[in-house]
């Protein structure tokens, strides 16, 4: 009796600190978006997102932060194709023809890991510092290269999470028949097709927010970049630069932060509706 | 239309260990051409893993090591490079213990080892195997409406016998079904059975199961494993009514009684 007494008080404490720890978690995404949507909505406006910065920009309303969008898009849509074009192969690779678990494929993931776990900040400074030693400006360039580094770990880290879900007796059928590698690759692509496209909106969901990837290698620029050698602006760095500036730069860059997080959140909505389709699809 | 295997399925010798430990000690068999040969023995003797040498789909496995030569009509596919190892390989066909449909319809889980292979290239050629090999399975009649659909949306018992129109369609010489009837009810396993019946007319069939009412019914010659050896082989009716070895006995009666 008393035991049992015992293990249900036990689980009613472990109910109510799970309960808290959730609400926790809810109270801190409640108050961010709430934060940002509230002070972003009041400084946002058409004129915001829809124009460059104006002659009078630095001290008063003129014009909007469209560089920054702008800079932004420049710099992730080209590092997401080409972060997609390298990831999507080492992926492939590791899953089909390092799948055992050798010393050789234990050092390719464990390379990964280890990319995976560096500070976007140093990958900043790392680039940095090949810019400097090649004579780069800070550019829009830059800031693609630095933002690839950022994506492919990511990607290679989930997709092969998501390879390792392929199950081992679907590859043994499409062997079975006499298949290549190659071609079951083509078989268990649709199977993880869903996972990586997710694991790809994601890696740039993040890249797109990261700030300290793009501080010294994308640099910041009120003028829009007409090449891939200017400097340019970028949503998460004009956060940063003007949140602590006096008015009217805070209501900006709650408004950056606004467009930034509605960016963000459309990309992963994205990827939940994607997954949703290609797997009723697949059943 | 009969059509006699011709070719030849040998185990010379075979030694496998994985990640140092041995599984398969010192295999000698040669399965009789157009017969049912059934692999029996306690679990984790190392049925599925003697089946898996035979089409050499050991590559996903860690630390396997492989000795000795299974000879497919002369050819070893142990050290075959991997050229030869897909040729070989489309000559044993499998029937996994859990039917696994590729993603994709039904109609082309069928085409598919036809097509990596370049066989049948006409659209109505690939039709007629496509209904060929459905009709051979006894499932034509349940699908020809859907071949379209997903294969995934079949029941457990049709899958399977999409596994094995799948596996025919590439033309193999020998059959490997480890457990093929595991999973399935009693009515859909008899099916598989008396399929099997049928088809060792013109295919050679290598079967691991555990329901010896199964193995009486359509073995004809049995090898009996034990922790990784081969104590007794034969034929069925003499390996299953009268065996001579003292484990093959206690085995039996084990699960019969
Ligand atoms: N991937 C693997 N890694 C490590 N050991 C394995 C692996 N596959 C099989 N083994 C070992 O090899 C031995 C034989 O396994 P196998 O699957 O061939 O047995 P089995 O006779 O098919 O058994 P069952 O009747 O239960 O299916 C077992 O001891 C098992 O632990
Ligand atoms: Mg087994």
């Amino acid at each position: 009796m008393t035991h049992i007494r015992k293990r249900q008080l036990e689980e009613k404490v472990m109910r109510v600190v799970m309960l808290i720890a959730t609400l926790i978690v809810l109270g801190a995404v409640v108050s961010i978006l709430g934060t940002i949507l509230i002070r972003g909505c009041k400084a946002l406006s058409w004129e915001m997102v829809s124009r460059f910065p104006g002659k009078e920009w630095n001290t008063a309303p003129d014009g909007g932060f469209l560089n920054a969008i702008l800079g932004s898009l420049y710099v992730v849509i080209p590092a997401a194709v080409i972060g997609a074009c390298i990831s999507i192969p080492v992926v492939f690779y590791i899953t089909m023809y390092k799948r055992r678990r050798t010393g050789v494929s234990y050092i390719i993931r464990l390379a990964f890991d280890v990319l995976y776990g560096i500070p976007p900040i140093v990958y900043g400074a790392f680039a940095f510092l090949v810019m400097v030693g090649v004579g780069m400006r800070a550019s829009v360039l830059g800031g693609i290269m630095v933002t690839v580094l950022l994506i492919v770990p990511m990607m290679i880290r989930s997709g092969d999470e998501i390879a390792k879900t392929v199950p081992d007796e679907m590859v043994d059928a499409v062997y079975s028949l006499g298949a290549t590698k190659w071609e079951t690759v083509w078989v268990v692509l649709k199977h993880i097709l869903p996972g990586m496209l997710t694991a790809f909106l994601l890696a740039v969901g993040r890249a797109i927010g990261d700030a300290a990837a793009v501080m010294f290698t994308a640099g910041f620029s009120d003028q829009p970049a007409h090449s891939l050698s200017d400097p340019t602006a970028t949503l998460p760095l004009a956060v940063f630069n003007w949140i602590i500036m006096p008015d009217p730069f805070p209501g900006r860059a709650y408004a950056a932060a606004l467009v930034l997080t509605i960016l963000v959140l459309t990309l992963s909505i994205a990827s939940r509706v994607i997954t949703r389709r290609i797997t009723r699809l697949n059943k | 239309m009969t059509q006699k295997a011709t070719e030849s399925l040998v185990v010379d010798n075979l030694n496998v260990s994985i990640e140092g430990q041995p599984i398969l000690k010192n295999i000698n068999v040669f399965f009789p051409v157009n017969k049912i040969t059934c692999i029996v023995g306690p679990s984790g003797c190392g049925k599925s893993t003697l089946l898996r040498c035979l089409n050499r789909l050991t590559e996903n496995i860690d630390g396997f090591t492989i000795k000795g030569s299974v000879l497919i009509d002369g050819q070893d596919i142990v050290t075959a490079d991997d050229e030869h190892l897909i040729e070989l390989r489309r000559h044993v066909g499998l029937v996994p213990q859990r039917p696994c449909p590729l993603p994709m319809s039904i109609y082309d889980n069928v085409a598919y080892g036809c097509r990596i292979h370049g066989m049948h290239t006409r659209k109505h050629e690939m039709d007629e195997t496509v209904e060929r090999y459905l009709t051979e399975v006894g499932l034509w009649d349940e699908v020809k409406d859907r071949l379209r659909r997903p294969a995934t949306r079949l029941s457990i018992g049709q899958q399977q016998r999409l596994c094995l129109a799948r596996s025919l369609a590439v033309e193999p010489d020998f059959i490997l079904a480890d457990e093929a009837t595991s999973a399935l009810d009693p009515i859909s396993s008899k099916t598989i059975e008396e399929l099997f019946v049928r088809l060792k007319e013109k295919y050679t069939i290598i079967m691991v199961t555990h329901t010896l009412p199964q193995a009486l019914r359509i073995a004809d010659y049995a090898v009996f494993l034990y922790l990784g050896e081969i104590v007794e082989e034969g034929d069925a009716s003499q390996v299953f009514r009268s065996p001579k070895n003292e484990l093959t006995k206690r085995y039996l009666s084990g699960l019969f009684s």
